[in-house]
């Protein structure tokens, strides 16, 4: 069975979710990660979305240089897929794990909705399961999710395949760059994103009229950790 | 100053049988507050029908109690946040949500869905108000309060309601529900022995929201800033898990949250039910300023706090627990058998009282008297004129703040958190969350300051027939409901009648319906100093859904036909169609039959698992025209319906499209011939108008002649733009 350890910092608050579907509807073993002592042996980390140490200086500056973190680092090291989502995302790129920053929306407010995202690179261990270009529909829920990167860095992001996921361009919901949704690091094994995966994985929540395939990205976990 | 009115002074004192000191009447202020004791109010509530099968606990605890099957409750508790939002509307606006949350998971259930119900003065910027900025200024400050607290906490805001109206200006009302859900077993017993020790754990208690129970029980003559709590979800957050897991893990014995009134109201209410006695040294309480005299300790209402009893047995490890989650906490007394209230410092005894005479104001019984304002407005009232052309018509309704779509508010909450949202907010008539057992829950919040101001009984009546309207459109059967009672100040005999007619509707309507009332709040001294605002009851109704199967949606499937069932009457008194358009005041209210409502609303609920309908909508401000839109627009489907067939009464056909008569819907079914026998068997007046198109057309036509006809894109467009148009305006 895939061992998945979600992380839970003082504040985290999609643990839950992100714990029952992948024990409801995805059958994985899950254990919960409160510091670093509990990491051990797992095949994925996912770093939930939420509000750790209620945002204060920044969203996820805290969490990022927690000893937590650091042994997120040396597990990223060692090849480990770690997913990090919403909250998670703007940890990981607080701690440097992923390139660039997320900011304030473009509309300075919170955005809570379903958005349309194209999925731009199809090798990762978190997209293996979808075509190439790829449109599905997730929910977005956050205040600071506007993803900014200086241009010699984007370059550089932008040929290495790093860009896994962008909006619609026609709807880009938060201002980012790109319509970035979601980025990787040059391994590939660290991704980040700012759509909710968990919130689309269970189709009686799913609104009228869109896609239910956003689990794939956990499914594509699965079948990465599976297939190593 | 005195600190008591000499009335209440004389009490306490003969009660006593000695001169009360400074800080017991501060305490004894502090829990005698309207906004505490229901002094006003209480004789007249208690009075509610409470008794139900699902009813494990009704109104009087911190939320009412409902049996969900298999092992399951729902917990639900109404608060409102009005005075301090009104001053600083951000702050207040969150500490109401806090407050409510506390409420929730102190009974021992974890928090799954916030509602909001909100009333501000006119925004809309395209006329000439005075004050639009500034309630724009409350709506966009209270909306963002709500949504940071909530989206922090990790509870989804899952639907609500917003209405505009002048008698609002210069001040809101922010009214805040939540429901939770657990396990039976999980519930906190409440149950306490002699030598258990007391403990108040999370935030420090600070000089934050002094007095703010009392500042909530008078008119806003001034803008206390004092008065207002400080909010800190991210505290809450983790002052709420950590409760949660001393519940599971059976260390706590009592639990209750700190809310209006502070230490006073906690210590007194909790000793009082339990019926015990507290000794409470007032040294150990852990501080945000050093400088704090003993009435501000006892007073003030600093937020995130709650108050657990717990054995000597258990407490080590509920200091554990304390100490994972990083949880401040100070042991600050101790349970006696003598059921007083003795506040100690540095072991001298400051304040002692029968926490009985604390936690029971003397109840008042306030004369009143029918208003004249109504036949004042009734006599002055002209009818309007009829306008020629419809599309503009529809059009400037459509574009109505009170109307359009709330996306501009409702996108900024977190609505998925928890993943349990079916029918998410701004879809369908009430928002659908998944329980744990496999069923689904229902909840929603309606109310009508302008119909209740112009008829208060009525008006009730609309509120609670709207809101059950609601739950059976979903899918639902209603299982309770909780009430807010928002009036202006008690002490004016006139606004007291309009209070006690609100009343009288719930009862009967309770009553009849046989629904109880689970809980309930009253906020009153609603006034600025331009006067008191309308009556504004708020109405909650909670629905269960036994399967998923029964849960409804307002989608129209093209082909389908459109029916109507419902007279609709001349009741535009207080519509919006009077009211936003015309500029009219008066007019006849929309009266309930309740016999009638009561068969419709059953035969609904047959149609519905007998799967006679499709979609289903319910009528109400705006009239049947605007419920056909509404489903439209979410259907992405036009219509052409015949405006001829509807059964009415309206002298005009302006009044048909925009009555807002209580027991109609509007739905759609694929068997027409099934639903007419089904509804001619129960006489129920019906008639199938018309049909879905595909082609994203709205059409009217009256005696074959085209009355309205747009594209459904341009209805889209006003509708969900109207609200964003006006708040997000360049200056």
């Amino acid at each position: 069975m895939v061992k998945i350890g979600i992380t839970i910092f003082p504040g985290s608050n999609c643990d839950r979710d992100v714990y029952n579907i992948f024990k409801t509807k995805l059958n994985c073993n899950i254990s919960y990660i409160e510091d670093k002592n509990k990491i051990k042996n797992f095949d994925a980390i996912i770093i939930p979305g939420g509000f750790t140490y209620g945002d204060r200086l920044r969203a996820g500056a805290i969490a990022a240089h927690s000893p937590l973190m650091d042994k997120i680092k040396e597990t990223a090291e060692n090849g480990i897929p770690i997913l990090g989502i919403c909250n998670g995302f703007q940890i990981l790129v607080e701690s440097g794990l992923l390139p660039g920053a997320l900011i304030h929306n473009k509309n300075l407010k919170f955005i809570c909705r379903w958005v349309d995202v194209i999925v731009t690179n199809n090798e990762t261990p978190f997209t293996n399961l979808y075509e190439r270009y790829q449109k599905i529909s997730i929910p977005i829920a956050h205040g600071e999710g506007q993803y900014v990167i200086d241009k010699q860095t984007y370059t550089e992001v932008k040929n290495n395949n790093q860009i896994i996921m962008k909006y619609d361009e026609r709807d880009n919901p938060n201002g980012s760059i790109d319509n970035i949704a979601a980025i990787c690091n040059l391994k590939g094994n660290v991704m980040g994103m700012m759509p909710h995966p968990e919130r689309a994985g269970d189709d009686d929540l799913t609104p009228y009229g869109v896609s239910t395939d956003a689990i794939y990205i956990f499914k594509s976990l699965i079948k990465y950790v599976n297939r190593n | 100053m005195a600190i008591l009115n000499e009335f209440e002074y004389n009490y306490l004192k003969k009660s006593l049988n000695r001169e009360p000191n400074e800080l017991e009447q501060s305490i004894i202020n502090a829990e005698w507050s309207e906004h505490c004791s229901y002094k006003s109010s209480k004789i007249h509530i208690r009075t509610l029908p409470t008794d139900g099968d699902r009813i494990i606990k009704g109104p009087g605890f911190d939320a009412g109690v409902l049996d969900v099957g298999d092992g399951y409750v729902i917990t639900v508790h109404i608060e409102s946040h009005n005075h301090p939002s009104a001053v600083e509307p951000y702050g207040g606006a969150a500490t109401g949500v806090g407050g409510v949350l506390r409420d929730i998971f102190s009974m021992g259930t974890r928090p799954i869905a916030v509602l909001n119900a909100l009333r501000f003065g006119d925004v809309d910027s395209n006329k000439n108000i005075p004050l639009n900025k500034k309630n724009q200024w409350l709506l966009k400050n209270v909306v963002k309060g709500i949504a940071d607290y909530g989206n922090c906490m990790g509870i989804p805001t899952v639907g609500g309601e917003v209405e505009f109206d002048s008698s609002f200006d210069n001040y809101c009302l922010v009214d805040v529900a939540s429901i939770g859900h657990g396990k039976l077993d999980n519930l906190v017993k409440n149950k306490v022995k002699k030598g258990d020790i007391i403990i108040l754990a999370g935030n420090s208690t600070g000089k934050d929201g002094i007095n703010g129970a009392s500042f909530a029980s008078s008119n806003l003559d001034e803008e206390n800033r004092s008065a207002v709590q400080i909010p800190d979800p991210f505290l809450e957050k983790i002052l709420q898990e950590g409760i949660l897991e001393a519940i599971e893990k059976k260390c706590v014995n009592a639990l209750k949250d700190l809310g209006g009134g502070g230490l006073s109201c906690c210590l007194s209410e909790t000793a009082d039910n339990l019926k015990k006695g507290f000794e409470i040294e007032l040294s150990n309480i852990h501080l945000k300023q050093k400088d704090m005299n003993d009435s501000e300790i006892m007073i003030s209402e600093s937020q995130e706090r709650m108050l657990l009893i717990t054995s000597k047995k258990k407490k080590t490890k509920l200091f554990n627990l304390f100490e994972k989650y990083g949880i401040k906490y100070s042991v600050i007394g101790k349970v006696n058998n003598d059921k007083n209230i003795l506040i100690k410092k540095n072991g001298q005894v400051l304040a002692t009282m029968p926490a009985k005479l604390i936690a029971h104001a003397p109840l008042l019984d306030r004369p009143s008297k029918e208003p004249n304002y109504m036949d004042n407005i009734n006599k002055q009232f002209k009818e309007p004129r009829i306008p020629k052309n419809f599309n503009s018509l529809i059009f400037s309704m459509i574009s109505n703040p009170n109307i359009c779509s709330k996306k501009w508010i409702y996108q900024q909450f977190d609505h998925e958190v928890g993943i349990r949202t079916v029918l998410k907010p701004g879809f369908s008539d009430s928002s659908v969350l998944k329980l744990d057992n496999g069923k689904f829950i229902t909840f929603k919040l309606d109310g009508n300051s302008k119909h209740c101001y112009l008829d208060p009984y009525e008006g009730t009546l609309g509120c609670l027939a709207e809101s059950v309207r609601n739950t059976v459109c979903v899918g639902a059967t209603p299982i309770g409901i909780v009430d807010h009672l928002q009036f202006g100040n008690p002490e004016n005999e006139q606004i007291f009648w309009t209070f006690l007619e609100s009343i009288r509707a719930i009862k009967d309507f309770c009553t009849f319906m046989k629904i109880p009332v689970v809980g309930g709040k009253v906020s009153l001294y609603n006034e600025t100093k331009s006067g008191g605002i309308k009556p504004s009851p708020v109405i909650g109704a909670l629905g269960l859904i036994e399967n998923k199967g029964l849960v409804r949606s307002p989608i129209f499937e093209t082909y389908e036909r459109i029916f109507i069932m419902g007279m609709t009457y001349d009741e535009l008194g207080g519509s919006e169609y009077y009211e936003y358009y015309h500029k009219a005041l008066g007019g006849i209210v929309p009266k309930v039959n309740l016999g009638n409502h009561k068969k419709i609303v059953e035969s609904v609920k047959t149609m519905v698992k007998t799967n006679l309908v499709s979609a289903i909508h319910d009528c109400s401000k705006g009239g049947l025209i605007i419920s056909l839109l509404e489903i439209s627009i979410q259907s992405n489907r036009g219509f052409v319906v015949d405006i001829g067939k509807i059964p009415t009464s309206c002298t005009r056909l302006d009044y048909t499209l925009f009555s807002e008569s209580h027991g109609r819907f509007i739905f759609s079914t694929k068997n027409p011939e099934k639903v007419k026998d089904f509804l001619m068997q129960r006489k129920i007046p019906f008639a199938d108008i018309g049909v879905v198109t595909s082609d994203k057309k709205c059409s009217l036509k009256f005696d074959n002649k085209a009355i309205v006809d747009l594209q459904l894109s341009e209805i889209i467009e006003r509708y969900d733009s109207s609200l964003l148009a006006i708040l997000e305006k360049p200056p």
